[in-house]
């Protein structure tokens, strides 16, 4: 199997269109969590017209609500969650400027028209590597929205994170051609 | 035959215990249908992320970090032997303590709220108690946290009896192939067939405490889950959905007389994350 891509957020569209579908990636650097109902207020606070709490442009949103961490830790279990429920928000963020998504599972057919128009990639960390993946995260801090717990919005400090590049800008999606590979009968 | 006593802060001992352990020590046949997949698994990138999932036991295991963040809704199968005596307090208030003492201590994530205000109560309490009276002086308590990538592909159908199994078994089929990566493949499914809406359900959920490779005793039952799990591994969807052999870890099928008019049945998916625990008092 090939080498893994190292990238490094912010992303460029340059770096972007480069990936893809089936390519392994360590991402180190910054990267932000939110899953349900942190993207739902990011997506009214676009719409309000207001400030939001982190820039997205060029960055790479993670779909995590982790275990709370034991002393002395970080962080607790971090893997990803179904990335589906992100769906009707997502559009609105890549338009914003996000580049990177980290979950699992399929994308509705918008959020990859939204990725195709203005290039950003979906990538797939393993689900229930939780502790696993816990061990890439070096620092975490609560950036927003601290009253959702979990589900605040975090910036997570990540070494190596490895994640597999499944949807590229392109439309390419690993789900279906991975599947079709595989299928008998 | 005389009563047993048992006090129920020992229920509520026992649930913490559970709650930690099975959040944190992957079962033996967990474990062992993992390595066994990673010798067959064809694609690359499939058997990586079966090394990753052993790793990660592993590490989970001797760091007492949680297998997976989401440690799920607690459901919990209790067997109340006819001669016990439950004494000191509520039964069920005593599960929920101990899920909230266990979720507390062992670091867990608090994922239930209400279904409507989604307000969480952020203790993971009430657990999901299925209590069923057993001859005996013993209290047989079976615990397995729920995640929810998993829980939300599930479905309960009632078909007309022409559907027959061959229906049975294109429903099973075509509802991993649907769920497709969303519950974290590989999977185990669970399937309960007959009864009522509810009891399909319930069948499908205890199919799932059964350990990973063990056959049920019914030989027509039995040969019913390999068919089901060769058909499932050739729908080609592999570890996380990405493409591979292995699709499905196991099936598990439970049955229960039902009506003339009907075949329910129910397909519980479960994540490789197979947690299950269990004691008896
Ligand atoms: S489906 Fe299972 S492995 Fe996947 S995130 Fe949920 S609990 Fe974890």
């Amino acid at each position: 199997m090939s080498e893994s891509i190292r990238i490094r957020p912010p992303l460029s569209d340059d770096t972007v269109v480069r990936l893809a579908a089936g390519d392994r990636v360590l991402i180190s650097g910054i990267i932000y969590s939110a899953r349900d109902a942190a993207h739902q207020r990011l997506v009214e606070q676009i719409r309000e017209n207001r400030p939001l709490p982190v820039e997205l442009d060029g960055q790479i949103i993670y779909y995590v609500g982790p275990t709370p961490p034991k002393p002395g830790m970080p962080i607790g279990a971090a893997g990803p969650t179904t990335s589906y429920r992100m769906d009707p928000y997502a559009p609105i963020l890549i338009e914003r400027g996000l580049k990177g998504m980290i979950g699992k599972g399929l994308r509705g057919d918008a959020v990859i028209e939204a990725m195709k128009r203005h290039k950003a990639v979906y990538f797939a960390a393993t689900g229930g590597a939780g502790a696993l993946i816990s061990k890439t995260i070096q620092r975490a801090e609560v950036v927003a929205y601290e009253d959702l717990g979990t589900e605040a919005i975090r910036r997570l400090e990540v070494e190596a994170f490895p994640a597999i590049v499944v949807v590229d800008a392109h439309g390419n999606d690993l789900y279906r051609e991975g599947r079709l590979k595989y299928r008998r009968g | 035959m005389d009563v047993r006593e048992i006090p129920v802060a020992k229920i509520t001992e026992v649930v913490r215990r559970l709650c930690i352990e099975a959040n944190t020590i992957l079962g033996d046949d967990a474990v062992a249908a993992l390595e066994a997949s990673l010798a067959v698994e064809e694609s690359p990138v499939g058997r990586d992320i079966f090394r990753q999932l052993l790793r990660n036991a592993e590490i989970a295991r001797t760091e007492g970090i949680p297998l997976c963040q989401d440690t799920g809704v607690v459901v919990v199968f209790l067997e109340i032997g006819q001669d016990v005596h439950l004494t000191g307090g509520d039964l069920e208030a005593a599960v929920n303590e101990g899920v909230r003492q266990g979720y507390r201590d062992g670091c867990l994530r608090a994922s239930t709220l209400d279904p409507l205000t989604r307000k969480n109560f952020g203790d993971n309490t009430p657990a999901v108690i299925h209590t069923r009276l057993v001859r005996g002086d013993r209290v047989k308590v079976a615990l397995a946290p729920k995640g929810f990538g998993s829980e939300n592909m599930s479905q309960v159908a009632l078909f007309p009896p022409s559907h027959g199994i061959e229906g049975i078994k294109k429903f099973v089929v075509g509802r991993v192939d649907a769920a497709g990566p969303n519950p974290c493949p590989p999977v185990v499914v669970g399937v309960g067939i007959g009864g009522t809406m509810e009891k399909a359900a319930l069948l499908s959920k205890q199919s799932l405490l059964r350990d990973l490779g063990r056959r049920h005793p019914d030989p027509a039952v039995a040969r019913l889950e390999l068919e089901l799990l060769e058909d499932i591994n050739n729908l080609g969807i592999g570890p996380q959905g990405l493409g591979g052999r292995i699709t499905a870890l196991d099936v598990h099928v439970e049955t229960y007389p039902t009506h003339i008019a009907s075949i329910p049945v129910a397909v519980n998916l479960q994540c490789h994350c197979a947690r299950h625990k269990e004691a008896v008092i």
